[in-house]
């Protein structure tokens, strides 16, 4: 028997009102003795929520939403509590209380939704960058995903894929016939147009970039003011929670959000070159070399001209006597006095949200990326081959691009469009 | 009651191209069989189109031949024509097809089976079948005679419940002139297997001494003299030639002034046809805005005058047939021997069965050939060969040879069929074969013999051969690791850059420009003395990339071609499969995990929840 899982699905308490949502084969036992009673179907009741004890618990919602076509495919309750922390933890309690329910894991609910085939891969995957969204950017480039929009895309190239399979094996099968002996004179025109359309998804900005955030390295030598002005610009905007968070002995990195666009910020070990045989700092100095390595954006904080290419020149500690000036920085700042510090944020906020995906827009995770060059990769090819035989087995591996994609498999689907499209056949 | 008890290993029912091959493999493999006909003289016979071969059924001829099966050779026997299909076009989608004299095919079959040990001719009707306890025990001839075996395989054709349909007529029968086996259809439906109805058709049968082939495009045998079987190194018989028609609007007319007469638009005929194949009225239904097709019209034999026209399967009535002919091209004064027809018929959902074709539900009972909603000879020649293997190995005790999507056209239709069932007649494509780069017509031998040989589904000739074909191979793949720089090829003219690089020859080959002859200067002659193995060789050479790469994809097939999931597997029980998924593996009921992956409709989440069911029952 499978576990009947609950999880508080709106945001933590306190809050106005706690949705409470409870799925499986057990939702609807569970809400008849909280209820006392079971709701029409699909209808939202008013209803006294009661422990095994009898106590009341809170006054809520409840809608009783029989599977299959619910969120997850299973029978759904949901409860609309109120928000108040203590109200929330007395019914997750009585509900934990319940044989055969059990709190959910984190993705549960998208998991199931998934394996009952309610969502597809791609949705699936904008659904988990939902759940972890904390940003606005996040949230809105998640939602686009999760509603579809890489899938009806893929699916329209998937349809064009398939139209010029069933043009090939319809050369390759039934070669007899006189008027489908030749791939028509435009075929690899339209491979080559719809390799440019999958390209410029390719080079959009990466799903990634947003979940992790845009990754700004200050760097330069020790002493240089680099912590001062890393907290300066962490520690006043709300630290928002990731597992990335964290130090180690040499780079400290926090992820932030500036007017609602997603940063992390890596503190590194000063940079030397002689680290006079200490090892320890050795191995730190290596890792911020990595980090740079990794970096979106370096803050150099050292000698002009010294740090990596394409690193913004900032002239810190204007505030002391006496401060190495830069001749041409990017920004003169004090993390001190707070000088140039708005000028230096909003310039950040401006640079990461040109390089991460636009709001709405559907970004690619890595595993999309990687399928989608795949996929680009044996157009390419399709277009070149001489050997339609080649042709047909580049458009295969397009297809178990799409297919990987999307979930689906194709043979029988090519087929269809092969003998709709066709008068075959002797 | 019974007059007589005969027993055998295994019984064939019917002596069509799957009825033939299922015995003669199983008494190649040792089993003692009776193969049971109406009219012996009528084992082997071509019912439809005089034509051997392919594009994808070219590839089922040589794998059956690879198996040491019948077809190919007697194809030889008889061919008046070979024409390679799609010469211009790679190696893997090549298919040879030949034109074949009916009354020498016929005689070829005949003539092999009789020399094969370990079978008996049995000249009858199957009237039923024997069970005990949920196994097949026999079968019982109309005239009372019992026999005995351990397994029987079906291979009835349209015998079973056949209709034909022409104009208004309506007669029962699969083929004219020959009775169906209607009792044991009815015993089957008792049974009851799942069972639909297909529809088919054929041309009408020409008087070639009416037809005007001076004003005819003439198609020539090849001259490459290539043949069937592996087995046999040269053409028997005079080579005759076909000839190009076409219909034009005033057919067109003809046809569609009629439509209203033919059974498939008045309704008479419900069941569904190949897509591939349309009958003439079908193809000028839904292709209106073409003005003509295509007719290829092929001899019927040496000593015949019947002329076949592929592609115009027709059932309108015989007086509209023979109108539309006569406006055609060189046909203007032609006479109809025998006027075209459609059958609708009777075929087991092929999902009630296993992989190897054995009934799911009657243990010790296969079925093969059309009786399965194939189309063809050489489809039903493979599944013949495949039921008749594993009936005999499960006889014997022992292993059928592995096959699988990624070795043969024929695991591939065993899969299909199995597995998706059928919604039109099946026909073999090359396009159903993911694999095709490695499933060409021309390397079935060399993917095929060694596992048939392991399975004991090959004679002493044929072994011999591929001894001495195994070193002859293993000489060129010495020779063609020979590693050579570029710069001694473009010392004898090849177009390659002339760098110092050292590289075997096999991988030369991929460069353009380069084939096998130039590289003699480097390879003994002996090794080239085969000239299909050596090309054979080139043709790997330059799919080497394609083949690597779908290396990978194989594994994980093969992997999850591992994990069985069995008859029983309870589908119902999985947590988080729908209602949509249970059904639809309930029905195709796969074997493995990979399998199910290719029932269609069935996501991968639905895949990863067998996966996480099937290990936890496997611990």
């Amino acid at each position: 028997m499978i576990d009947t899982i609950f999880a508080l699905s709106s945001g933590a308490p306190p809050a106005a009102l706690g949705v409470i949502r409870i799925s499986g084969p057990r939702a609807q036992a569970a809400l008849r003795q909280l209820a006392g009673r079971l709701p029409q179907p699909r209808r939202a009741a008013l209803t006294e929520l009661r422990d095994a004890q009898g106590e009341v618990l809170d006054q809520a919602l409840a809608l009783w939403l029989p599977g299959p076509g619910t969120a997850t495919g299973e029978d759904v309750v949901e409860l609309h509590c109120h928000g108040g922390r203590a109200v929330i933890a007395a019914v997750e309690a009585a509900l934990a209380a319940i044989p055969e329910l059990r709190r959910a894991t984190p993705g549960e609910f998208t998991r199931r939704a998934f394996i009952n085939g309610r969502i597809d891969l791609a949705e699936a995957e904008g659904l988990a960058d939902l759940l972890s969204a904390e940003t606005e950017l996040q949230r809105r480039s998640a939602m686009a995903l999760a509603g579809g929009a890489v899938s009806r895309t893929i699916e329209a190239w998937r349809e064009r894929v398939l139209s010029a399979s069933a043009a090939v094996e319809a050369v390759l099968d039934f070669a007899d016939e006189d008027d489908i002996a030749v791939l028509p004179a435009d075929f690899a025109a339209r491979l080559a147009d719809l390799r440019e359309e999958i390209g410029e998804w390719l080079e959009r900005p990466r799903a990634e970039a947003l979940r992790e955030g845009f990754r700004v390295v200050l760097a330069g030598p020790p002493n240089a003011g680099k912590s001062t002005l890393f907290n300066a610009l962490v520690e006043s905007e709300a630290a928002i929670t990731a597992p990335l968070a964290g130090t180690t002995r040499d780079v400290l990195t926090r992820p932030v959000a500036i007017a609602g666009v997603p940063f992390l910020f890596a503190d590194t070990a000063g940079l030397r070159d002689d680290t006079g045989g200490d090892t320890i700092e050795a191995i730190g100095v290596e890792r911020a070399r990595g980090e740079l390595d990794r970096a979106d954006l370096v803050l150099w904080l050292g000698g002009e001209g010294e740090g990596p290419e394409r690193a913004w020149e900032i002239a810190a500690q204007i505030d002391r006597p006496g401060h190495a000036d830069k001749v041409a920085p990017r920004h003169r700042v004090s993390a001190v006095t707070g000088e140039g510090l708005n000028a230096l944020r909003d310039d950040l906020v401006r640079t990461a949200a040109a390089a991460l995906p636009r709001p709405g827009e559907a970004a690619l995770n890595a595993r999309q990326h990687r399928l989608l060059g795949d996929a680009a990769v044996a157009l390419a090819q399709a277009e070149l081959a001489k050997d339609p035989l080649l042709v047909a087995e580049n458009l295969r591996l397009v297809r178990v691009a799409f297919d990987a994609l999307l979930g689906r498999t194709t043979t029988e689907d090519m087929l269809d469009a092969l003998f709709g499209r066709f008068c075959i056949g002797k | 009651m019974a007059r007589a008890m005969h027993s055998f290993d295994i019984i064939v029912i019917g002596g069509g191209h799957a009825g033939v091959e299922a015995a003669a493999v199983a008494a190649r493999m040792g089993a003692r069989v009776a193969l049971v006909s109406f009219d012996l003289d009528a084992i082997g016979a071509m019912s439809c189109n005089p034509a051997i071969g392919g594009l994808g059924k070219g590839h089922l001829v040589r794998e059956v031949d690879a198996f040491d099966g019948l077809i190919a050779r007697a194809a030889d026997a008889a061919a008046i024509h070979y024409r390679m299909l799609n010469r211009s076009k790679g190696s893997a989608v090549q298919g040879p097809r030949v034109q074949a004299d009916r009354k020498l095919f016929k005689a070829a079959i005949q003539a092999m089976l009789r020399a094969q040990g370990d079978l008996t001719l049995v000249e009858g009707e199957a009237s039923a079948l024997r069970q005990d306890g949920g196994r097949v025990a026999g079968i019982d001839l109309a005239d009372g005679t019992a026999l005995a075996a351990s397994a029987v395989v079906l291979c009835t054709g349209t015998f079973l419940g056949g209709t034909l349909f022409r104009g208004e007529e309506r007669m029962t029968g699969g083929r004219i002139g020959e009775a169906s086996a209607q009792v044991l259809a009815a015993q089957l439906r008792e049974a009851a297997l799942p069972m639909a109805r297909l529809k088919t058709g054929t041309p009408p049968r020409l008087d070639g001494r009416s037809i005007d082939w001076a004003r005819l495009a003439e198609q020539p045998s090849d001259a490459e003299p290539w043949c069937m079987s592996a087995m046999v190194t040269a053409r028997t018989n005079p080579q005759v030639f076909c000839a190009i028609t076409r219909t034009n609007a005033a057919s067109h007319d003809v046809i569609r002034a009629n439509l209203h007469r033919s059974p498939l638009f008045s309704g008479a005929i419900g069941a569904q046809g190949p897509r591939y194949c349309p009958s003439i009225e079908d193809k000028i239904h839904r292709f209106a805005d073409r003005d003509g097709h295509q007719v290829f019209l092929e001899p019927e034999g040496l000593d015949t005058h019947l002329v076949y026209p592929n592609g115009i399967s027709t059932s309108l009535p015989a007086d509209v047939q023979l109108a539309m002919l006569r406006t055609m091209d060189g046909l203007e004064r032609v006479e109809m021997a025998v006027p075209g027809y459609a059958v609708e018929y009777d075929h087991i959902d092929p999902r009630a069965l296993r992989p190897s074709l054995e009934v799911r539900e009657i243990a010790g009972l296969y079925c093969a050939g059309q009786i399965n909603g194939t189309t063809g000879y050489e489809e039903a020649a493979a599944q013949g060969l495949i039921a008749g293997m594993h009936a005999a190995a499960q006889v014997l005790g022992r292993a059928p040879a592995p096959l699988d999507r990624a070795n043969s056209y024929m695991a591939v239709m065993a899969d299909d069929l199995t597995l998706h069932g059928v919604s039109e007649p099946y026909r073999m494509l090359t396009a159903r074969a993911e694999y095709r780069l490695r499933l060409r017509a021309n390397n079935a031998s060399t993917r095929l013999t060694p596992l048939a040989v392991a399975a004991g589904c090959v004679g002493p000739g044929r072994r011999a051969w591929m001894a001495r074909r195994e070193t002859a191979r293993a000489a060129l793949d010495d020779a063609l690791a020979h590693e050579v720089s570029g710069t001694e090829l473009a010392a004898t003219g090849l177009p390659v850059r002339g760098d110092g690089a050292r590289l075997p020859l096999r991988e030369w080959l991929r460069f353009g420009g380069v084939e096998l002859d130039g590289l003699s200067p480097w390879i003994a002659p002996e090794a080239l003395a085969d000239r299909w193995l050596a090309e054979e060789a080139a043709e790997d050479a330059a799919y080497a990339p394609y083949l690597a790469r779908q290396d990978s994809e194989l594994r994980e097939l093969r992997a999850s071609e591992a994990l069985p999931l069995g008859d029983a597997f309870p589908y119902g029980e999985i947590p988080g499969l729908s209602r949509e998924m249970v059904e639809r593996l309930a029905r195709a009921r796969p074997a493995t995990l990979a399998a199910a992956g290719r029932v269609a409709g069935i996501t991968p989440a639905a895949l990863a929840a067998l996966l996480v069911h099937a290990r936890r029952l496997a611990a």
